[in-house]
């Protein structure tokens, strides 16, 4: 059958179980957009290329599925860049395809050019750049194999403009065959026993799980693996979720901003299981330390992550579903009880700082959370940008069911919370979806409520105001005493964006506002902006004891 | 810190070479050489890459070239049993009366001249890298106006069953 480049891209997206794509069209991609109007897949036009990707990785996070972006050359590919890193940072199945100019016109700084292969692929965790029509159906192939198994991760193809217009004989493509691509998938019995013996030597052990639990679909293996053998269990900032938040065993999250009896467990654990957790600076910055005083067993399926940032004693390369659920059928035998009574114990000392919904002068983001978790119910999926509203929303909001949480754990990326909320809300519809954001934050990606608009996503915004850069205010009152350029006194009226947009909107400052105002957020249809007012000196970084530093 | 050398099987494509250098630069590892070439295996390429560092480092250039697609295969070459071989050409102005000691100094070395004038001499010298560091520290009481060196190329010694 003769096809054009463009028709075989379009068919390889549907072989590969694609119903909906995330974009932005220009010339060196046209020919891909022209196919597209014989297609059913749904295609999402957002406003900035950025936009695209980050939707594409909230749907994908949502769904569990790949996600996909398709731009044009040049400012297209530049303006993906950030989603890229993100998605790659979190290890989220991505692939971007990139329009690219007429081969003969590559290297000569044509219009629109720019070498997005060689710029993405510090971040990718495969590219390619498009030589010949008849590779395209191989190559996709590929790309979805690759973005989806292993570690999961983003991968580009560059597909230049005369590629796309091609005709050729279409073949379709022989089974993947990667000699390059090792994957280890099943925990090796001997790996095993290693760590069941050192688990049953343990008195003070704690899992710690990271985004790699989720990606392998690992939470149920998790929580009977903690409860069989009465482990308590830290998360890092992308493990949220994994375990509800008031399981007995959870302790909470790690890190500076995290929560205290999950960092005391930390530092006076005897044995630190890591599981699909790559032991960032964020969330383990004494690493070393830990490592020093502490059995370290590190399970992941990235071999690279072992040993990167924490040398560790017993290590178990796999997916973390095999690895947990091969312990579970050892049968581990452990007495952790005094430990676990010590651990509750301190975390029953220090409760989540919460707030009666009484009349006040301004919303405490804490209580705010707490409520909107409740009424918004455990199917809920909740995104956030960067800052101290990803703080309030990851320690205070009540995750009960797992990938309900949708945050840039790895780059810090502002602007993701916006268009990820959209993304996931066209995955997954019939979800209530709330994207928490700052009023900085909120308008990195401003432009997307454009995309919420035509898109008719019901998304839940709940803007938290303090007319300031929180987070960056916040580590200047600490460390620098003083402020430089944190203030946003400009901000827009939020009301009227509300309305020049047509979303519903309401604006509180008191706590006893926010039932009543969530209530109507939730029940009234379409998208809706929730303004709240909030103290600018309102810390998340709460005063802490001696002992918990170190 | 000590040398170790990779012998790495890769795909022969465009950008791989960049690939492999930006993973070095980006991860802060220490490359002291990398020589590539087709060999064997139809549309595949061997690089050699000599690295410095401990073995935590080692152990993480070796898993995070692993990591690249394009890397089919990495060999880890041990010191002991391995050939080393690199090459350099040194282009050297020699007048009269010190080219009899120029020659001196290739002979022992059995360096090659692969070209002379009246004015200057270039040297074609192949061996271990140290053997080549000691001839060039010879050279240095010569006028020296070029050296270019290939990096280390290395294979591993036959095992005796």
């Amino acid at each position: 059958m003769q096809v054009s480049g463009a028709q075989a891209m379009v068919q390889a997206l549907e072989q590969a179980g694609v119903t909906t794509i995330f974009g932005y069209p220009g010339a060196a991609i046209a020919p891909f957009y022209d196919a597209l109007v014989d297609s059913n897949m749904r295609h999402v036009l957002t406003r900035n290329e950025q936009g695209a990707a980050h939707a594409a990785s909230g749907y994908a996070r949502a769904r569990q599925v790949t996600g996909v972006c398709v731009v044009t050359s040049g400012p297209g590919a530049t303006n993906v860049i950030t989603g890229i890193a993100t998605a790659y940072m979190d290890s989220i199945p991505l692939v971007i395809i990139s329009g690219q100019v007429m081969t003969d016109l590559i290297g000569s700084d044509s219009f629109q050019e720019v070498d997005i292969t060689g710029a993405t692929s510090p971040f990718t965790k495969h590219n390619y750049l498009v030589k010949s029509a008849q590779d395209l159906p191989r190559i996709f192939q590929e790309a979805f194999y690759l973005a989806s198994t292993g570690r999961p991760g983003p991968v580009l193809i560059d597909v230049p403009q005369d590629i796309q217009m091609a005709i050729f004989e279409y073949e379709k493509p022989e089974a993947v065959h990667l000699p390059g691509y090792r994957l280890i998938t099943e925990a090796n019995p001997e790996q095993l026993l290693a760590v069941k013996a050192q688990l049953e030597q343990a008195k003070a052990p704690i899992i710690c799980v990271g985004g790699g639990v989720l990606s392998s679909n690992a939470t149920q293996e998790l929580m009977q693996l903690a409860q069989s053998c009465q482990i308590p269990v830290v998360t890092t900032m992308m493990g949220i979720s994994a375990i509800p938040f008031d399981h007995p065993l959870y302790l909470g999250t790690l890190g500076s901003h995290g929560i205290f009896a999950a960092n005391y467990a930390l530092n006076k654990a005897d044995l630190v299981m890591l599981v699909g957790a790559r032991v960032g600076n964020r969330a383990m910055g004494s690493a070393q330390e830990i490592a020093r005083r502490a059995q370290i067993v590190h399970i992941d399926i990235d071999p690279a992550e072992i040993g990167k940032n924490i040398k560790p004693h017993t290590a178990i390369v796999a997916d973390a579903k095999s690895a947990l659920a091969g312990l579970l059928a050892l049968n581990p035998q452990t007495d952790t009880s005094e430990w676990v009574a010590t651990v509750t114990a301190i975390k029953a000392d220090h409760q989540l700082p919460d707030k009666p919904a009484a009349a006040s002068a301004t919303i405490y983001p804490p209580t705010l959370m707490r409520i909107l978790g409740e009424l918004a119910g455990p199917d809920a999926i909740v995104t956030t940008e960067v800052g101290q509203n990803q703080i309030w929303a990851a320690n205070h909001y009540p995750f009960r069911k797992p990938h309900t949480f949708i945050t840039s754990g790895g780059m810090g990326t502002m602007g993701y919370g916006l268009p990820s909320s959209l993304g996931a809300k066209v995955g997954c519809p019939e979800l209530p979806v709330i994207a928490v954001s700052g009023d900085g934050s909120f308008q990195m990606s401003l432009q997307e409520l454009g995309t919420v608009k035509q898109e008719k996503a019901a998304v839940k915004f709940v803007l938290l105001n303090n007319s300031r850069l929180g987070m960056v205010h916040e580590i200047q009152s600490i460390r620098y005493k003083r402020y430089s350029q944190v203030f946003l006194e400009e901000n827009p009226d939020f009301e009227k964006l509300a309305a020049a947009y047509g979303f519903g909107y309401s604006k509180i400052h008191s706590n006893d506002q926010i039932e009543a105002a969530v209530r109507i957020m939730l029940d009234t249809p379409g998208p809706y902006l929730l303004e709240c007012q909030i103290d600018p000196h309102e810390p998340t970084l709460y005063p802490v004891r001696k002992e918990e530093k170190g | 810190m000590s040398q170790h050398t990779l012998s790495v099987l890769v795909n022969n494509h465009p950008g791989l070479l960049s690939k492999v250098s930006g993973l070095f630069s980006r991860r802060s590892f220490n490359i002291d050489s990398l020589a590539v070439g087709i060999c064997e295996i139809p549309d595949c390429s061997r690089m050699t890459i000599v690295v410095n560092g401990d073995e935590a480092m080692v152990d993480q250039v070796i898993k995070q070239l692993d990591k690249l697609i394009d890397v089919i295969e990495i060999e880890h070459l041990p010191v002991q049993n391995s050939v080393f071989r690199e090459m350099v050409l040194a282009k050297v102005a020699v007048e009269a009366n010190q080219r009899t000691e120029l020659l001196q100094i290739a002979e022992i070395f059995r360096a090659k001249i692969v070209d002379v004038s009246l004015h200057h001499i270039t040297l074609e010298l192949t061996g271990q890298a140290d053997k080549i560091s000691g001839f060039l520290n010879l050279l240095e009481d010569f006028k020296i106006l070029r050296i270019v060196r290939t990096g280390t190329i290395a294979v591993p010694r036959f095992e005796e069953i």
